[in-house]
This record gives structure tokens, C-alpha cells and sequence, in this order.
């Protein structure tokens, strides 16, 4: 026991010594800092920034760049992408567009938000919205029905002036998850979520082989649901306990109180 | 994410390290790379007479430009291995074709010295043509070897005076190479057509343009060039599809990367054993001027030619890129021993060049292929075919009512017809 203790403070002190020289592997390899939101963006799907639901990224680049993020969306999610563009003092008219595909790139239609907006010369900022469709735990094959996995947002300019290209713009991404509950349970799962190359990576789990870059590394706070539970179990258990309550009382009913008035006394 | 992973590595260094005999030398779990090849980045400046001109911030070009690589040479991440080409920088004379050739390696690609590096920055004094398509060439031979990703810098205030080799095929026929060569390009102070060649060349392989009128601009953007060059990325494995099935190549699980020219059909052919499901995804970059409309098609088709499902994205107005991806689920088979269904994997896309555009190298195409354990299948719309909502409530509520009802008077009826007998 006292062995132990003295092993495990030796440990925790040794720890601390080195941890200095370990804390930060690599200086430079993150510019958006630890915790902290993205504040860069990729510029194709295979290097889009991963960003949680709730973060707000930003990132600077030029007009005309192609910005990509993505973010995971479980089963049961309905995913809101907010995008704001800060445009230069001095421009031309400008269409911005925000685009949201699946794992698979195909592209996610919205449900409501203005997509695609266009500012007036010389505004100062332009506001972009997309809500997508519910995340659903299975869907048919030959439906492009949004399904668990990654997601990717691209931003960008898809209207302007020639003299505009390249001057630098800020971008600010958001993706608000609203959670719809049982209400979009529906059977079946997929074995995987939809992940971009998710059979090499659980290849690479099994050999224990460690390749830092990978296609998505993208996923939910508490990892993906196993699609088994929903609150219509609740609303079943609950309606069946109603039910029996409900044939207590009717037969209750039928009874009356205490003995039937026709039977005799003493039979 | 990646800097999650990269913390969660070298955590797993440290408790490995003090596992292994409490030794940790200073400074060893800075390495932590592994063996993922070193990105190779080259910055490549034009030091042409215009830079003299003093425009950006009150200073000169050139000025700008040597604060600027100062900066950034400081924050440069240990990986990275930096190069930087001049073009321009050391014949004075008139004669085109010596001023056409004028490109030098200032700096090799390699391990970076901060000081060597900076040193030579400091030496350069504005004075010949702009060579830009030969500078390209020599800057991509610099940058091979090795398997990581490769990034070109070019920073230029002028167009290519070096007609007629244009610049912008020279980039197509670098990013044609398949060797995931990227040229970001940033024109100082730019005129029209300076800014139209810089961001041709920067389409044309999948890179960015930037217009800098700043000095800030210039050393932010440098910056975060470099750095992005350091984020580890997949690296596709070229393929070349074949015309039809027959003879297409087998992929498995994976990232590929091919090249699509307009009104081609490519073919690829994938196992898919029962009881696994099918992942693909094809995605066909638009790496020059195309007309505004285009699609993607992709279909899975057996060996016999029957379409089994497809995938197909149309689209209209500037894009770097269209896409799109299916699924195909094969129900598992009652024999172990059933045999891997051969898919076939079709792609066409419907891009056309804008006048005047040269069609060859082929369009860039990016497939991704996963082979992952089929979807347990639906039996009901509702997951497990539960109930949910006042409705149902309502329904049992009543059902068990009326059933509660039934039984009291049946046993009422029963208990009044056994008195009576």
C-alpha cells in the first residue's frame, strides 16, 4: 500500500517535470488554440475544419476563396448553419451562398434560411442561414434523407465582380443542433454512421496503427447513439399502465360498491 | 480535432515514456509526427524592376514582401519544410529569352535555418522580368519526393512577361501530375489582368487567390499558407478508371483521385460482400472556366449491366466543385461462404469548357470508397414499431377502459347465470 503511494507521487512529480516539454507536442500545428473555437477553414472537403455544434468559428480569407467545415449531426437532430460574411469597405454588389453537404457530398437541401443572399455595394456584412432536414437513424438506400454522420458546410462567393476577387473577407460559422426527439424515431440503424472513411480508420483501430490524418474526425459530445433508445418507449410503457387503469375502473364500474342487492342474506 | 488528437498522441507519448523507465529527455515528445512525410512548402517571389514601386503602406513592394517572409520564416512550425524561389532576381539586361530563364533556388527545400533563410531574403533587390510559368515548372521539381502534401506560394505584382508559355496551362499540367500539388497565388497591388492570370493559376489546382494592398495582408496571409500546409491531410491514391467495366480497376477502401476529360465516362469496380454496405462518393473539381450549368452522375451497376442505384448533383453558377454519393447495402447471405458481389462504379459529369479553354488534362475527380457492415433494415416506420403521442394515449386508454368493461358485466352475466341454475 505505502509502496504504492510512494510509486504513484513519484509518478504525479516526474509528471509535472516533463509535462512542460510534452504539454504542447506541437507549437505550431494549431493556430485556433486548445478549447477554443476554429479560426481557420479548409478550402475542399478532404480539409475542412471540424467544428462543434454551439462554436462559433471564424476564419479569414478572400472573396472568392471556398470555405469548408463540418461538423456531426446524430439521429434525432435537426442542424441550423448560420453563417455571417464581413465584406470589405469598398465593393461591388456580391452573392454569397452557404451550402451543406452529407458524408456521402451530397448536397442537403434546407428547409428554410436564405441560403444565398446577395449585398448591396458597400454593405458591410451579409447574413446567411440553412436549416436542414431531421437527421433520421435509417433511411432507403435510393432516398437522400439526411442520416447520421458528417456534414459539411461551404461557404463562399457565387455572384461578384472580377474586380472584387480577392480582397479579404471575415467569416463566422454556426451550427445550432435542435433536438426533435422521438418524434423522428424510426427504425433500422445504420451499422456506421456516415463518416468519410470511416472503414479505413476502424481498420486502423483494429492494427493499432496510428495515421494522424484522417478524412472526418468529426463527432458528437458522447459519441454516436446507438439508435435503440427513444422516448416512444416512454409514451408505449406509459399508455399501457393507462390502459390497465383504464380496464381496473371500467370493470370497477361495473361491480358497483360492496354486494350485488339481489343476493340473498347468508348465501 | 486534429489538435485534439494531436494533444490526445502526445499525452500517450509522455505516460509511454515515464512506462518505460521514467526517463524523458527534454524536448522528445516535441516529435510527434511519426512518420507522416514532412509538408514541403515553397515560397516563390517575384523580384521583377515593378517591385520597386512604392505602394503598399508607404513602402516599396519589395519591402513589404521582405517583412513579410521575415515574419513568417519566425513562425513557421518545425515540420514544415520550406523552400524559397526567386524569378527575376538577377538578370538586369533586355534580352527576352536570358530574362525568360531568370529563376533561382534562394533557398532550398528542406529543414529550415531561420537566420539562413532570412539572410538571403535580406540580400534581394528588385530587377528583371517576371518568369512565372518557368519559375512554376522548377519550383514544382524542387518540391518532389516524399509523400507529403506539397504547397507553392507565389507572390507576384505582375503578369507573366514570358508569353507564350502561359502560365496558368503550366499550372494545369503541374496539378495533372496527380502528385497533390497546391498553388496559392497573392498579387500585390494588382492590375486586371494580373489578377485574372493569378487566379487562374490558383483554380487550376484547387488553390487560392489573395489580392494584398497591406503589408498585414501580405504577412497574415503568408502565414496562414504555411500553416495550413503543416495540417495533416489524407493524400488520394491516383487510379485511372477504364472506359467500361471490363478492365476497370478494383478499389477498396479508400481515397482516389483521377483525371475525368469532358464527355468521358470513367469506370471503377469494387467487391461488396454480403452483408456489408457500399460507401462512395465521387466529387469533379472545375479547375478552369466552365459553362455555368453541370452535373455529376454516379451509378453502381452489376456485371450485367443492371443499374442497382445512383447518385446525381446538378448545379448552375461558379463552383470549385460538384458532387455526389450513394449507398448500396447487400442483405447478408445465408451460406458463409456466399462469394463478393463485383460492383461496378460509373462516373460522368456534364462540365463543359468556356470558349476558348483547352480540354486536356482531364477535369480532377476525387473518389472515396467505404466498405462498412450493412444497415440493420427497417421492419416499421416508427423505430421498433412503438407508439408515441396523446393520440395513442387516448386509443389505450379507451381500449382498456371498454375491455375493463366487457369483462365486469361477462363475469356479472356469468356469476347471475350460475345462481339461477
Amino acid at each position: 500500500m505505502r509502496f504504492t503511494h510512494v510509486l504513484s507521487t513519484a509518478l504525479l512529480a516526474v509528471g509535472l517535470a516533463a509535462a512542460p516539454a510534452a504539454a504542447d507536442p506541437s507549437p505550431s500545428a494549431s493556430p485556433s488554440g486548445d478549447g477554443g473555437a476554429p479560426t481557420q477553414a479548409g478550402t475542399s472537403f478532404r480539409t475542412a475544419t471540424g467544428i462543434e455544434p454551439g462554436q462559433r468559428a471564424t476564419a479569414n480569407g478572400s472573396t472568392g476563396d471556398y470555405l469548408y467545415w463540418s461538423f456531426a449531426a446524430d439521429a434525432g437532430v435537426r442542424p441550423t448553419v448560420r453563417a455571417t460574411v464581413k465584406l470589405p469597405a469598398t465593393h461591388a454588389a456580391q452573392t454569397w451562398q452557404v451550402d451543406v453537404y452529407d458524408g456521402l457530398r451530397r448536397r442537403q437541401a434546407c428547409q428554410y434560411g436564405a441560403q444565398t443572399r446577395t449585398a448591396d455595394a458597400g454593405s458591410a456584412s451579409v447574413d446567411l442561414a440553412c436549416t436542414l432536414r431531421t437527421v433520421r437513424a435509417w433511411s432507403e438506400p435510393w432516398a437522400d434523407d439526411p442520416l447520421p454522420g458528417t456534414y459539411y458546410v461551404r461557404l463562399t462567393v457565387v455572384g461578384l465582380q472580377p474586380s472584387d476577387l480577392g480582397q479579404p473577407v471575415g467569416a463566422e460559422v454556426r451550427v445550432d443542433s435542435k433536438d426533435v426527439g422521438g418524434a423522428a424515431a424510426v427504425d433500422g440503424s445504420l451499422a456506421e454512421p456516415l463518416v468519410p472513411g470511416i472503414a479505413v480508420t476502424s481498420r486502423q483501430h483494429q492494427e493499432g496503427s496510428s495515421e494522424s490524418a484522417v478524412l472526418s474526425a468529426v463527432e458528437p459530445d458522447g459519441g454516436w447513439s446507438s439508435g435503440w433508445w427513444s422516448d416512444r418507449w416512454v409514451w408505449t410503457a406509459l399508455g399501457g399502465a393507462l390502459a390497465a387503469l383504464a380496464g381496473v375502473g371500467g370493470y370497477a364500474l361495473t361491480r358497483g360498491s360492496g354486494r350485488p342487492s339481489r343476493v340473498p342474506p347468508g348465501a | 480535432m486534429i489538435t485534439r488528437q494531436r494533444l490526445a498522441a502526445g499525452v500517450c507519448a509522455l505516460l509511454a515514456a515515464l512506462a518505460a523507465g521514467l526517463a524523458l529527455p527534454a524536448g522528445a515528445a516535441a516529435d510527434d509526427t511519426g512518420d507522416r512525410p514532412d509538408p514541403k512548402v515553397e515560397l516563390v517571389l517575384d523580384v521583377s524592376g515593378s517591385m520597386r514601386t512604392r505602394d503598399i503602406d508607404g513602402g516599396t513592394r519589395m519591402a513589404a514582401a521582405k517583412q513579410a517572409f521575415d515574419e513568417v520564416l519566425d513562425a513557421t512550425p518545425q515540420e514544415v519544410q520550406l523552400g524559397i524561389r526567386t524569378l527575376g532576381a538577377n538578370y538586369r539586361g533586355n534580352d527576352r529569352r536570358t530574362g525568360c530563364k531568370d529563376t533561382a533556388q534562394l533557398y532550398p527545400v528542406g529543414p529550415l535555418d531561420r537566420t539562413g533563410a532570412k539572410t538571403a531574403v535580406a540580400t534581394l533587390a528588385p530587377t528583371g522580368w517576371t518568369p512565372i510559368g518557368p519559375a512554376l515548372m522548377k519550383a514544382a521539381t524542387d518540391l518532389q519526393g516524399g509523400g507529403g502534401t506539397r504547397r507553392i506560394v507565389l507572390i507576384s505584382d505582375g503578369e507573366d512577361t514570358c508569353q507564350p508559355l502561359d502560365p496558368c496551362e503550366v499550372a494545369r499540367e503541374i496539378a495533372a501530375k496527380g502528385i497533390g500539388l497546391t498553388i496559392d497565388t497573392l498579387g500585390l497591388v494588382p492590375d486586371a489582368r494580373t489578377r485574372d492570370q493569378l487566379s487562374c493559376i490558383a483554380d487550376a489546382t484547387g488553390g487560392t487567390y489573395t489580392s494584398v494592398r497591406h503589408k498585414e495582408e501580405l504577412t497574415d496571409r503568408v502565414g496562414q499558407l504555411v500553416h495550413r500546409a503543416a495540417d495533416p491531410v489524407v493524400t488520394p491514391v491516383a487510379t485511372q478508371g477504364a472506359a467500361e467495366c471490363t478492365g476497370a480497376p478494383a478499389l477498396k477502401s479508400g481515397l482516389y483521385t483521377d483525371r475525368e476529360e469532358f464527355g468521358q465516362q470513367r469506370w471503377y469496380r469494387v467487391d461488396v460482400p454480403p452483408g456489408k454496405e457500399l460507401r462512395t462518393s465521387v466529387s469533379v473539381a472545375a479547375d478552369r472556366a466552365v459553362n455555368p450549368a453541370y452535373g455529376v452522375l454516379l451509378r453502381a451497376v452489376t456485371l450485367h449491366g443492371r443499374e442497382i442505384v445512383r447518385g446525381e448533383a446538378e448545379g448552375n453558377g461558379r463552383t470549385d466543385v460538384v458532387s455526389t454519393g450513394l449507398r448500396y447495402p447487400k442483405p447478408a447471405a445465408d451460406d458463409d461462404n456466399a462469394p463478393a458481389e463485383t460492383v461496378c462504379l460509373q462516373v460522368t459529369h456534364s462540365f463543359s469548357a468556356a470558349a476558348g479553354v483547352r480540354t486536356a488534362p482531364g477535369l480532377p475527380l476525387e473518389l472515396t470508397v467505404d466498405v462498412v457492415d450493412a444497415p440493420s433494415p427497417a421492419h416499421d416506420v416508427a423505430a421498433f414499431g412503438l407508439g408515441r403521442g396523446w393520440w395513442l394515449l387516448g386509443v389505450l386508454v379507451l381500449t382498456g377502459f371498454v375491455a375493463g368493461l366487457l369483462w365486469g358485466w361477462l363475469s356479472r352475466w356469468r356469476v347471475a347465470v350460475w345462481r339461477t341454475n
